[in-house]
Order: structure tokens, then C-alpha cells, then sequence
């Protein structure tokens, strides 16, 4: 074999960082300097503040109510599509997709008018005193929908490649429905369910459009950090902004570093 | 315990996978249902464990009707062609599974498991998951993981087609000690004649989603009921409307009575046996087995002209179907 030109070698490396470096890392960097451009102590003041704790709950309640949801929804979905047939399937698996087809915006705006005040059940959600719209339901809903379609896309193609044997296999040794479920197939879609659990939880800490929409931006009580980083930034408290947004990368840092660990722990187990 | 399959039919959309089939599985037998691919017998094994539903008929096991059972409370034992190992439990942990689903004690599944292993030769291998073992060896822990539950009848589905011809030998002879040994009923699928006629004591040829024959591993081959059966069970050469095995075609250097002329189109040597494929003067192709020392004998070259008779042929009804009609004996 002829060796590999050392253009084409480096090359291509080069050309990939360098794309990398001038599109990713060069912003991402900048605002770890812009955050810290006063001191750690203004940093850290700039996030502690009610409002800006108040933020940061309510991005935690959003990924501890969608991402169960959503894995729970994502696994039973998943099995539905491959291991069953029903008339309809196509159309659940293309249902499936649009929020990744659709803007979020338009989701926001299309949960507005189901459960707005002139809305479809949002008039009689209204007169039973359940405020959905500009309130944290509505932005639950929204954080539901924008990440919803992660688990089971992940999951899916796992269950096919492993087939139906070893679940039949289990059903003949005995295992009920359930035991079935518990022992062999999910221990055997693990990695594929913790993917779309780390995806969901990363799209569901940052959204942005879906959530601002049907917020209503009132501090302290319906922001999330997106929300709150954007407020800052146009209130001109960009030491805010940046330290806001380093917070967001942290958590999704965290979520990446749990899923290593643990996978880390099993393959030396 | 006894199977006994009643008019069982089974429909997958349009096509017909089993037409109103009736079996017997007598109690502690080893029986091969045997077929090409597409005959139903892995559709018709999938039904006596309860993996499929038949649209119509009856599976009865040791004389009670288990139709509407559950596969889990079935008591069968499954054999899988991909042997269907779980991937992420030990050999332990797969041979102990049905045994801790049925929440036996722990010195109970140890003993046992243990037991089971040294009964597949896999006692050193406990600890090893199934990436770690080879084919042959994910297969016995397939089946000691079939057998650990003392299932009423053990069903194993193409068991040997993933592996190499040579543990596929092994395996089968294997089989056999252990069906000795266990006593278990015992249905096995495969497409391989030669693997039915050595491992089972019935043989159910399936065509076309029905049974063509059931019957002892001889009885087939020296009595078959129809075309398919002779053709199925054993080599075949077709002489008009004669049905000769090859081993009962002769041949001579000089023409007799009832000799047709062929030429030697190629001499194929496989140690004991030599198989010589011959043309007939009309341009039908036919071939003749016979012994390394007959055919050293009679000192047979490609290209020769030599005579050919059958020493013992079937006529079958025009369509096949119908019983034999006639046994030629050669004088």
C-alpha cells in the first residue's frame, strides 16, 4: 500500500479543528473570559441572586418532570413501534418527529392557542382556576414536546438490532410480560435509553424559543436559566448573561460526566 | 409427556404457513420435523410452544389441551437457531433464569445450575458471558438453560444451522446421549435430511404447510409415500417416470436386458464413495453412487460410454400425491 500523502494526513485534521476551533470552542471561550472578566466574586454574585436561583429551580423542575416523562413515554413508544403492529404505526412514527421538524417557536405559539385563555381547553382550565399559559404548566408542556422525540429515537434502532429471541426466550423460561421487560429487554436497551435520557435532559435544560413563548418572562416566578440569561443580556448585565450561560454548561457538562462514569463502571465491573 | 397437534392451521396475511395439520409426539420420543424452508415446520414448532396462536386447531401436551396457555406457563423448553443468550448475564445467570423467576431457593438454583453445566460441559465457564464463548458452547448453555426449568417437552428450533460442520457433527451426536440421558420429549427443525435421519426416531416431512409423512428414519427412506417424500429423504434420479436412488443404479460395460447407454460426463472421488455423473443418449442427466472398489473394478474414465440399469425403482400417481403404485425389483 502506497503511504498516505502527509497533506491529506494532516490536513484533514487540520481543516476539522480548525472548523471546530472558529465555530465552537472561540465563542464558548469567549464567554468563559466575558464571565469572568470582573472576578470570580462578581461572577458568582451575578448567579446567586433570588431571581437567578429562582432560574435555575425551575430549569431543574423542567428536566425532573419532561425527562421521566419522556423516558417513560420513549421506551413504551419504542417497543410499540417495533415489536407490535397496528394500523396507524407510520403515523405515530411520523408524529413522532415533528418536534424535531417544527420550530420551536410555532410550538409555543400552537400550545397558546390549544391552552391559552381563548384557547380550545384553555378557556375551561381557566374557570377551574388552572393558569397553564404564563405559567410553569405551560412550560412544562413545552419542554415535554420540544424534547420528546430523543429517547425514542435512540431507543428504537437498539430494539431492532437485538430482536425478539432472547424476550421470547424469556416468555418460554417462564418470565411474564413484565419480568420479560424488567430482566432482558431493558438491561439490553440500557446504553440507548441513557443516550436519549442525556440528549432529552440537554435539550430540555437549554430551550429557549418553545419555553419563552408561553412563559410570560416574569422574573423570579416563570424563568428558566435560557430565559434569565436573556433577560440579563438585554438589561445590559452581561457579566450576568455570561455567568448564567456557564452555569447551563456546567449542567450539561455534569449530565455528560454522570453518563461516562456510570458506563466506566460497568464495563471494569 | 405426549404432544398431539389437532387441525392446526396458522395464516401469516395471505400466506398459508400451516393447512390444517394433525401430529403425534409420543411420550419421551426425539422426533425431526423435517422440510424445506417455508414448510411450516418452524411455524408448527412455534405452535406447540405457544409462540404462535393457530387460527384453528388444538395443541394438547400430556394429554391436556394447552391452546390457550400462555408461552410462560406452558412448560417448554426453547432452543433458538441463534441460540438467543442473554447477552448481558453470565452463563450462570442464563442457565439460573427460569429457575429464579420461579423464585426457587438460592442452594437450590446453585445446585442445580451447577448440575446443568456439567451436563453441557461447561462447568469451568460459569463466570464467562456469552461474547466469550463460541458458537457450539452459547448453544449447550442454551440448552441447559432450556432443560434447568424440567420442561414437559424440549423444542429446539434449527438448533445446529448457525454453526460449522464439524461441531454441527459433534452436537448432534451429543443430542442423542443427552436425549438418552434426560428422557425429555424432544422435537427438533432442520432442513437437513441427513441430520433428521441420524438424531430422531421420527421423522414429520413438511411441505407446503403439510405433513407429507411421519414415520421411522427407514421406513421414510425405503417407503416413501409420494415424490416429495423420495426426493426429500435421500437422493434421487428420475428415469421416465421411474424413481431410482443412486446407489441402486448399476453399471455395466456391456449392454443387457433393461440397460440404457450413458456416458461418463465426470467422476467425482469422496474417499469411500464415488459419485460418477452419467448422460443418457436422449440428454437427461442422472448420477450413480457406488463403492471406491467397484469403481476401481470396473475401471470407469470420463468421456467412456457404459450401461446403466436401475436394481430397484418407484413409480408414484401422475400427480405425486397418491400412494406408491408399483416397487420394481431388477431380477
Amino acid at each position: 500500500m502506497a503511504a498516505r500523502h502527509p497533506l491529506g494526513k494532516y490536513g484533514l485534521r487540520f481543516a476539522a479543528l480548525g472548523y471546530l476551533t472558529l465555530l465552537l470552542m472561540v465563542p464558548v471561550g469567549m464567554i468563559f473570559y466575558r464571565a469572568f472578566e470582573h472576578g470570580a466574586g462578581t461572577a458568582w454574585d451575578s448567579v446567586t441572586t433570588p431571581d437567578a436561583l429562582h432560574a435555575l429551580y425551575l430549569t431543574v423542575v423542567m428536566v425532573a418532570i419532561a425527562v421521566p416523562a419522556n423516558t417513560v413515554f420513549g421506551v413504551g413508544c419504542a417497543l410499540l413501534l417495533v415489536r407490535t403492529n397496528f394500523r396507524g404505526k407510520a403515523l405515530l412514527n411520523a408524529l413522532i418527529d415533528i418536534p424535531f421538524a417544527v420550530s420551536p417557536v410555532v410550538i409555543g405559539l400552537s400550545l397558546i392557542l390549544v391552552y391559552g385563555s381563548t384557547g380550545w381547553f384553555g378557556s375551561y382550565l381557566i374557570d377551574n382556576g388552572v393558569q397553564v399559559i404564563f405559567a410553569v404548566p405551560g412550560m412544562v408542556l413545552a419542554t415535554i414536546f420540544v424534547s420528546l422525540p430523543f429517547v425514542v429515537r435512540e431507543v428504537v434502532p437498539v430494539l431492532q438490532e437485538i430482536g425478539d429471541e432472547q424476550e421470547q426466550a424469556a416468555r418460554t423460561l417462564g418470565a411474564s410480560g413484565w419480568q420479560t421487560f424488567r430482566r432482558v429487554t431493558l438491561p439490553a436497551i440500557r446504553w440507548g435509553v441513557t443516550y436519549g435520557v442525556v440528549l432529552a435532559t440537554a435539550r430540555a435544560l437549554g430551550e429557549f424559543g418553545a419555553v419563552a413563548v408561553v412563559s410570560g418572562h416574569i422574573s423570579g416566578q416563570t424563568e428558566t436559566i435560557p430565559l434569565w440569561v436573556w433577560h440579563q443580556f438585554q438589561n445590559f448585565n452581561s457579566t450576568g448573561a455570561y455567568a448564567g450561560s456557564l452555569v447551563l454548561a456546567l449542567l450539561a457538562l455534569i449530565t455528560l460526566f454522570a453518563m461516562n462514569v456510570s458506563k466506566r463502571k460497568e464495563s471494569s465491573a | 409427556m405426549s404432544i398431539v397437534v389437532e387441525n392446526a392451521t396458522k395464516r401469516f396475511g395471505e400466506f398459508l404457513a400451516l393447512n390444517d395439520v394433525s401430529l403425534e409426539v409420543p411420550d419421551g420420543s426425539l422426533t425431526a420435523l423435517l422440510g424445506p424452508s417455508g414448510s411450516g415446520k418452524s411455524t408448527l414448532l412455534r405452535l406447540i410452544a405457544g409462540l404462535e396462536e393457530p387460527d384453528a386447531g388444538r395443541i394438547l401436551i400430556s394429554g391436556r389441551d394447552a391452546t390457550a396457555v400462555a408461552v410462560q406457563d406452558r412448560g417448554v423448553g426453547f432452543v433458538f437457531q441463534h441460540y438467543a443468550a442473554f447477552k448481558h448475564m453470565t452463563v450462570y445467570e442464563n442457565v439460573a433464569f427460569g429457575l429464579r423467576i420461579r423464585k426457587q431457593p438460592k442452594g437450590h438454583i446453585d445446585k442445580r445450575v451447577h448440575e446443568l453445566l456439567s451436563l453441557v460441559h461447561l462447568d469451568g465457564l460459569s463466570g464467562r458471558f456469552p461474547s466469550q464463548l463460541s458458537g457450539g458452547q452459547r448453544q449447550r448453555m442454551a440448552l441447559a438453560r432450556a432443560l434447568a426449568v424440567e420442561p414437559k417437552v424440549l423444542l429446539l428450533d434449527e438448533p445446529f444451522g448457525a454453526l460449522d460442520a464439524q461441531v454441527r457433527k459433534e452436537l448432534r451426536a451429543w443430542l442423542r446421549r443427552l436425549h438418552d440421558e434426560v428422557h425429555v420429549t424432544t422435537v427438533f427443525v432442520t432442513h437437513d435430511q441427513e441430520e433428521a435421519m441420524e438424531v430422531a426416531e421420527q421423522i414429520v416431512v413438511m411441505n407446503d404447510g403439510q405433513i407429507e409423512q411421519a414415520g421411522a428414519p427407514r421406513e421414510l427412506y425405503e417407503h416413501p409415500a409420494n415424490k416429495f417424500v423420495m426426493g426429500f429423504v435421500g437422493a434421487v434420479n428420475r428415469l421416465g417416470s421411474l424413481f431410482v436412488r443412486p446407489h441402486d443404479v448399476e453399471i455395466l460395460h456391456r449392454p443387457e436386458t433393461g440397460t440404457e447407454e450413458a456416458m461418463i460426463e465426470h467422476i467425482v472421488h469422496l474417499g469411500f464413495e464415488v459419485r460418477v455423473e452419467l448422460v443418457l443418449g436422449d440428454g437427461d442427466g442422472l448420477w450413480a453412487q457406488i463403492t471406491r472398489a467397484d469403481a476401481q473394478a470396473l475401471e470407469l474414465e470420463k468421456g467412456q460410454i457404459v450401461y446403466i440399469r436401475p436394481n430397484r425403482a418407484r413409480v408414484f400417481d401422475e400427480d405425486g400425491s397418491g400412494p406408491t403404485t408399483e416397487e420394481l425389483q431388477a431380477a
